[in-house]
């Protein structure tokens, strides 16, 4: 529950997620679905005045509820978060030496020559040219996909459990975008980390991730191993978004699929499916009470009291 | 056909603030001699990663700022020719629509006034004939006359976007350059706006020149695509053309980047060994997977492989005839 100029606001409807070691899991929908809120609360970063029920946990030790201090010793230390824009997650005034070794600094308790020569080892880790005269550099003088490395690096330093990675490379073009999300992807692979990765990018998440969870209206909407979303797309919404994406190939002047409507406000949601009001599939009872995760498949399961129907629909063009 | 838009030889250069007091100030070049042509009622993208120059070839096209070299014709007379009252009245004719419709909507004036600034500025008198027109273009962008009177905030991220387009249509121009336009959005309201942009050529015969990062969008939307690569057109042709036989392997690079959404689809990536930029030599040589020595020795000049598909690349006719599965749809 966020507090909103507009009144109290329900931004996240019973969302459960498992990380695993070593597992890579993606978040998608589109803006305003709650991925961002997720991984806030994942990092204890909520708004002031948020109210958070439920549980989370982390090798079992509960951490809704947990004092900040407690909090400040997970984030940057366990808990290391991937941002968006470059640009802004580093601070423009410090070298990126210092920016790295701060958590080192302060979790680890380094000193600073060690500080030093644990961010060149990080650098040179996340394959960032020149990286001994980089140390001194500060982030106007690295391109964005560098300022990217730089902030992986940052994330990586203390040996994170759980990587939060917000849409990475949204910031990015598509050639670096592909070489930042291999470099992530073989770092999760090295370390064994968990990985969360929150894209709105289909594509992006056919590539990178195990598990996918797809967001709606601040619930999960339908949830499985990435192949068997695909192949699927039970939900009506994931269905939607799949026919609305441009797709190379697609001769010239086709008429994209598109969602009639727009996304619910956090501030008036429904009391049902939060996706009934767009859905050609809608009846009655869709929104009078949100759908249960009904199983599709092998640990596969959508939020959707139509599921035959939508299996009966045909896919999308150029599927 | 009807020839709307040429553009010869542009070049523009930056100069960056000087670095040490007796030394010349660096300058950049961020357009090296781009020429095409464009027909009315045709859409021409423009591709590029950032830095590659074309935003820069939108505000030079828009006359928003002088070429250092080359020529904009707009209907044969050259715009940056003109006295600033004959571009000020040439301005009705060609207009922009800018990727974020959060910040090219001023927050404090309502739709009414945002959307008829641009017939206040060619002087149209008569406020009740601007509101019809307004009102008249809101509708053919699917909003409801009713909007004029409020504020962008009350608009979500597409609708915004729609009144921008309505704003760059009001004037009733014959070409329309779309920076960006739909990068900012969500997918389904993406397609929405599209959609809305193919109609309206449809309808209206306007032209555009369309500036995406995004292949898939410039392949549904164009007839013909610029790559442009530090400044200079390395590639040029038809969608299917570029799309299924690229010839230059900087477009290669670009299709192959390009995440499909397909499980399980993710390719190793070339394994090139970067260089420095030799002086003289093909500017994307550092980079290149088909790199051979003659690269690094000579720049190579766009030429015409086929009608209508040229390549600023030596190898072309090996890159081309190269086959890496582009398409993500299946027959």
């Amino acid at each position: 529950m966020l507090r909103t100029p507009r009144g109290p606001a329900e931004a996240l409807r019973g969302v459960s997620l498992a990380l695993e070691r070593g597992s890579t899991l993606g978040l998608i929908g589109e803006s305003g679905c709650g991925k961002s809120i997720t991984a806030l609360a994942l990092m204890g970063l909520l708004p002031e005045g948020a109210q958070v029920s439920g549980s989370i946990k982390l090798d079992g030790r509960e951490l809704i509820g947990a004092p900040e201090d407690d909090w400040c010793q997970l984030r940057g230390n366990r808990l290391a978060m991937i941002f968006q824009e470059p640009m802004t997650a580093l601070n423009p005034l410090h070298t990126i030496g210092r920016q790295i070794g701060e958590s080192l600094r302060l979790h680890k308790g380094m000193d600073a020559r060690a500080a030093r020569a644990e961010a060149l080892r990080l650098l040179e880790r996340v394959q960032l040219p020149q990286a001994a005269q980089r140390l001194d550099a500060h982030p106007h003088q690295l391109s964005g996909g560098q300022r990217q490395r730089v902030v992986i690096a940052i994330a990586l330093a203390c040996g994170p459990d759980v990587l939060i990675a917000d849409e990475p490379t949204t910031a990015l073009d598509v050639t670096i975008q592909r070489e930042v999300l291999a470099l992530i992807g073989q770092l999760v692979a090295e370390d064994g980390m968990a990985l969360l990765l929150i894209s709105h990018d289909l594509g992006v998440m056919a590539e990178s991730v195990q598990r996918m969870l797809v967001m709606y209206g601040g619930t999960v909407v339908e949830s499985g191993p990435t192949a068997s979303v695909f192949e699927r797309l039970a939900h009506p919404y994931t269905r939607g978004l799949f026919a609305a994406r441009p797709r190379l190939g697609l001769p010239r002047g086709t008429r994209l699929a598109t969602i009639r409507g727009r996304v619910p406000e956090l501030v008036d949601m429904p009391a049902g499916c939060p996706f009934a009001d767009r859905c050609d599939l809608a009846q009655a009872a869709c929104s009078s009470a949100m759908p249960e995760p009904h199983a599709v498949a092998t640990d596969h399961a959508a939020r959707c009291i139509r599921l035959d129907a939508v299996a009966a629909m045909p896919t999308g063009p150029g599927r | 056909m009807n020839l709307l838009l040429e553009v010869r030889n542009l070049v523009r250069h930056y100069r960056l603030p000087r670095e040490r007091l007796l030394s010349p100030a660096p300058v950049v070049t961020a357009l090296q001699g781009v020429s095409f042509a464009l027909q009315a009622g045709r859409s021409l993208g423009v591709v590029g990663e950032s830095g590659s120059g074309k935003s820069t070839l939108a505000r030079l096209v828009m006359a928003l700022e002088a070429p250092t070299a080359g020529q904009v014709l707009m209907g044969g007379r050259d715009l940056h020719a003109l006295s600033a009252g004959d571009l000020k009245r040439a301005r009705a004719d060609f207009q922009m629509v800018f990727q974020d419709p959060f910040g090219s909507l001023d927050p404090r004036q309502t739709v009414e006034r945002i959307v008829t600034e641009p017939l206040i500025a060619q002087g149209e008198t008569g406020a009740p004939a601007r509101r019809e027109r307004a009102a008249s273009m809101l509708e053919s962008v699917g909003l409801r006359p009713a909007d004029l009177a409020k504020y962008p905030h009350e608009f979500s991220g597409g609708q915004r976007q729609r009144i921008a387009i309505a704003r760059a249509l009001v004037t009733g121009p014959k070409l329309i350059v779309a920076d960006e336009p739909v990068s900012a959005l969500d997918v389904s309201v993406q397609a929405q706006v599209l959609n809305l942009m193919q109609d309206l050529q449809d309808r209206l015969g306007v032209t555009y020149l369309f500036i995406s990062h995004d292949l898939a969008v410039v392949d549904l939307v164009c007839d013909e695509v610029l790559v442009l690569y530090q400044g200079r057109v390395v590639e040029q042709g038809s969608p299917d053309v570029l799309f299924n036989a690229a010839a230059h392997p900087y477009t290669r690079a670009l299709i192959d980047a390009v995440p499909r959404a397909r499980p399980g689809s993710a390719r190793a990536l070339a394994g090139v060994v970067p260089l420095l930029a030799a002086p003289g030599g093909c500017p994307f040589a550092p980079r290149c997977a088909f790199r051979q020595a003659d690269c690094l020795q000579q720049a190579p000049a766009l030429r015409a492989l086929a009608d209508g598909h040229l390549a600023a690349c030596h190898h072309a006719e090996q890159v081309r005839s190269h086959d890496i599965p582009i398409r993500e749809t299946e027959e």
